[in-house]
């Protein structure tokens, strides 16, 4: 179906290729699963497919891509329409028209079907994808998961075999990721349509996939079975470290591989696992009563919330449950129509910004918002002065988070990690004692990820107080100490990590899944209770 | 065997293009009178058929902002005349303070005595003019400004389809600018002064652009632009006809407006840019390989609309020829101003659409998400 002969891609400005005579044969029906880090090349891989790279992107392309006999070289993405669907990670940014029947009729009209085909199809596929009842709504005012099935409908009307999807889950919560990957599951099996899908949180998909491709980042790529290519790889979701922990083979590639193994595991584990400290008495941020509502809309509705120093809490909770307004309007920054927030005798929503600034720290959920100057080093200069510090002090803590970034760069080249950093650093600086993060675990890969949970953990044992609003359970497992979930404006738990994520199967993190009713959220919990356990 | 007629039309939206020929009709009827009660019942009949026949998308709630519009202009068409009418002779209502003003500036009064005909006379023209914006904003109201571009001849679906993405564009930029203000304040900054608007406009800036490229990225890979079947020659030519065209339609149209200008330029300029632009419309329209989803159909209904908006007109312009006086009440003497029946024809007829049209579809009510509770439970349990 799709063949790559000996293909490389060289951007202009790149000193290596970011595909490197690249061989690969897909054959009809198979949902292939595209993984590796960040700048790995997923995307040109991706993009190679429809032509997108390089008669859209530029670069230079040598060897050859031909989709069901069609070469890219001479068919640019409009002539290959009808046979590659592509979605990307930002449903909302594609859309051409306003409405979702109008949104699925698109690229039929611009492939001159004729009208009672039209018809016939955008019926089909309202219903193939659960969307019937949508069909008149505006595209804007639907729910994250909705505008990604609604993507994924409008390129399936002009029946293409093959559907490439760019990270089609990283802006979803968990209910609306699988609501996405049902309906791509669906696909393959009913339809027969080949997939190619790529993602960083391995956890949701891997189970699914027939092959696996990895790019390890040197432009090579290594494609076969799932179970084999993840025992090579870097990177592997939980369930399969704990595979390789335990020296399972062939590795588990869902919960209910691992649960098969795990018998023996559990036993050897007993109930060895350290219980969590009690939580502080300090108070570090004291919010009462906050209410935020936006016109008939109550998005925040009268949370009383305390945070104490030295603790990570996770935010949790499906999209529009209010955690960004809670957050924004614990801030000071953001509106709060009721209520009280306390730091050490100060309102944040009261005093001046810069003093707002000094108390609380917000990382806002697209860190970019924050950054106007031309680099770095302007940036961070930038952030001194705004604090009143000495120069160099922002850098400082950018060396801290993040080493070796380069000051002459542009803000906007940095890696999703790099810019999180860079905003961090400008947001530290100003000293505050506690500090809030919006959703910074998007787009992030797991090396990165693991990088910000050790980085919070420092920040936090220097005495301040840490929020990070996520979706990411396993990013919570493994570096937050309390979990507060937030449902339609309201807090619905409170609580250590361990006793939240374990009492709810949609938080629970795959370890937690395959060692229940073990309370072990983490594969690094597990290996200190196996070196523990081993002796005997 | 026959078939039975249904009683009322099924709901459906009307072509767009009907409610234009309609609207413009009625603006037409509008500009040629100055009669206050003739237009005051053409704007009930508008304001009738409004009510009576638009949906319940966003755009069919302007009317009201429309009429709000017609009520600024009319009082600055009243103010301004009141400062700057230069009218001595009738009834004195009121002075204002005059002016003196410099010598360069003779024949401007700035104040002095306001007359009751001056008065009245602005009066009839800013309510003319508020009349004929309603006439306009009437067919924004009930004719979906998207649906209404999708008419375009194919040729011109290219610029119909830019007019389209900067409707969507427009919403995402506003919203793009309140985020980054709000992000602002994060770092301890105001919203306010020359460096906030650097502050704002980089980040708004590289998010627009990005989404522009994200989205000629999700078009191009839609098929948008899918030529291969047209010959390269064929593609030229048609650009080249409808640009001669255009230029020939700028000579004409010089031709005709400037006087001392040679009287064949304007008439051939025109004849010709005319016929070179609908050749190359044509021409190009049918390189165009695309179909539309739902057209929207051209029935009995819109003949009688469009229809009744075209006799609403010529009767007008005919009536304003047999009898001028009729349309424009008399100023000097004042006098209380009569209801022509004969001008009453053409404004009732502007009522045809309020019977004729089917009633609009009513959309869905968005329905809320259906989403399985957060299973969360109060007390630990572990799962099995």
């Amino acid at each position: 179906m799709i063949r790559f002969d000996q293909v490389s891609v060289t951007y202009p400005g790149a000193s290596a290729p970011t595909l490197r005579e690249v061989d690969l044969h897909l054959p009809e029906g198979e949902l292939c699963l595209v993984i590796g880090l960040t700048g790995a090349g997923k995307s040109t891989l991706l993009g190679a497919v429809n032509g997108l790279v390089p008669h859209f992107t530029g670069g230079l392309l040598s060897g050859r891509v031909t989709v069901d006999g069609r070469d890219t070289r001479t068919h640019p993405p409009r002539e290959l329409a009808d046979l590659v669907g592509v979605v990307g990670q930002d449903p909302l940014a594609g859309f051409v028209t306003d409405t979702v029947e109008e949104e699925l009729a698109y690229g039929m009209e611009q492939l001159a079907l004729p009208a009672a085909v039209m018809r016939k199809r955008v019926e089909e596929t309202l219903d193939l994808l659960g969307l019937a009842e949508l069909r008149h709504c505006a595209l804007r005012e639907l729910s994250g998961g909705q505008q990604q099935r609604t993507a994924i409908g409008a390129v399936l009307t002009c029946h293409p075999r093959v559907l490439v999807l760019d990270e089609p889950t990283s802006a979803l919560d968990p209910t609306a990721a699988e609501e996405v990957l049902a309906a791509v599951t669906r696909l393959v099996h009913d339809l027969g349509v080949t997939v190619l899908l790529a993602e960083h949180r391995l956890e949701r998909v891997l189970q699914y996939a027939d092959r696996l491709l990895w790019l390890p980042g040197d432009g090579t790529l290594v494609s076969g079975p799932p179970a084999t290519v993840i025992a090579s790889a870097s990177l592997a979701p939980p369930v399969v470290e704990l595979g390789r922990l335990a020296g399972w083979d062939p590795l588990p590639l869902s919960v209910r591989d691992a649960r098969r193994h795990a018998v023996e595991l559990r036993q050897r584990l007993g109930d060895g696992v350290a219980e969590a400290p009690c939580a502080p008495d300090e108070v570090a941020l004291r919010a009462r009563s906050i209410v935020v509502r936006f016109g008939d809309v109550i998005a925040v509705r009268d949370v009383d919330l305390d945070l104490h120093p030295r603790e990570v809490c996770a935010l949790m909770g499906r999209n529009g449950s209010g955690k960004s307004s809670l957050l924004w309007a614990v801030q000071g920054s953001g509106r709060r129509n009721s209520g009280t927030v306390d730091v050490g005798g100060r309102d944040p929503g009261v005093v001046s910004a810069t003093a707002a600034r000094a108390l609380v720290g917000l990382v806002p959920q697209t860190p970019a918002d924050l950054l106007y100057l031309e680099t770095v080093a302007d940036e961070l200069a930038q952030a001194d002065r705004e604090s009143i510090c000495p120069p160099g002090s922002a850098g400082t803590l950018l060396d801290r988070l993040v080493p070796h970034v380069d000051r002459g760069l542009h803000p906007r080249d940095l890696s999703e990690g790099q810019r999180l950093a860079l905003v961090l650093a400008v947001q530290l600086v100003a000293g505050p004692a506690v500090l809030l993060l919006d959703e910074p675990t998007r787009g992030l890969d797991y090396g990165a990820k693991a990088r910000l949970a050790v980085v919070l953990r420092e920040l936090a044992q220097e005495g301040r107080a840490v929020v990070v609003s996520t979706h990411d359970v396993e990013f919570v497992a493994v570096a937050c100490d309390r979990v507060v979930v937030l449902a339609d404006g309201e807090v619905v738990a409170d609580g250590p990590t361990r006793e939240v994520v374990l009492a709810s199967p949609i938080f629970a993190p795959q370890v937690a899944k395959v060692l229940a009713p073990l309370s072990v959220l983490t594969v690094a919990e597990v290996a200190t209770a196996l070196s523990v356990a081993a002796p005997i | 065997m026959t078939r039975r007629r249904p009683s009322a039309p099924l709901p459906r939206a009307l072509h767009p293009i009907a409610w234009w020929i309609w609207a413009l009709g009625l603006a037409t009827v509008a500009s040629r009178t100055t009669n206050p009660l003739l237009l005051a019942v053409l704007l009930a009949v508008v304001g009738y058929v409004v009510v009576a026949r638009r949906g319940d998308a966003p755009w069919a709630r302007s009317f009201s902002t429309y009429l709000l519009l017609g009520l600024v202009v009319i009082g600055i068409r009243v103010v301004f005349n009141a400062l700057l009418g230069a009218g001595d002779d009738g009834r004195v209502l009121f002075v204002l303070p005059q002016l003196d003003l410099p010598a360069w500036a003779a024949g401007i009064e700035l104040g002095g005595p306001v007359t009751a005909e001056d008065l009245l006379a602005a009066l009839y023209e800013g309510l003319r003019l508020a009349v004929l914006l309603c006439c306009v904003g009437a067919a924004n109201t009930l004719a979906n400004p998207r649906r209404a571009l999708r008419s375009l001849p194919p040729a011109l679906y290219e610029l119909g389809v830019a007019v389209v993405v900067a409707l969507t564009v427009a919403p995402q930029l506003v919203e793009s600018v309140q985020r980054v203000r709000r992000a602002r304040r994060l770092r301890g900054a105001p919203g306010k002064g020359l460096r906030a608007v650097k502050a704002i406009a980089v980040p708004v800036l590289e998010d627009a652009l990005a989404r522009s490229l994200q989205l000629a990225a999700s078009m191009d890979s839609r098929g948008y632009g899918r030529s291969a079947h047209v010959p390269l020659g064929l593609r030229r030519a048609t650009s080249t006809l409808v640009i001669c065209g255009l230029v020939g339609i700028c000579l004409g149209l010089y031709g005709l407006l400037d006087g001392t200008a040679p009287r064949l330029l304007g008439s051939v300029g025109m004849t010709l840019g005319l016929a070179l632009s609908v050749a190359g419309l044509y021409i190009g329209g049918r390189r165009v390989r695309r179909t539309s989803y739902r057209p929207d159909p051209w029935l009995r209904p819109e003949w009688l609309v469009a229809g009744s908006g075209v006799a609403s007109a010529a009767i007008m312009v005919w009536v304003g020829s047999y009898d001028p006086l009729l349309l424009h009440p008399s100023l000097a003497p004042l006098s209380w101003p009569d209801l022509p029946l004969l001008g009453l024809v053409p404004v009732l007829l502007g009522l045809v659409p309020a019977l004729v049209a089917p009633r609009p579809r009513r959309t869905v009510p968005r329905p809320r998400p259906v989403r399985p509770a957060p299973m969360v439970a109060d007390r630990p349990e572990v799962l099995v």
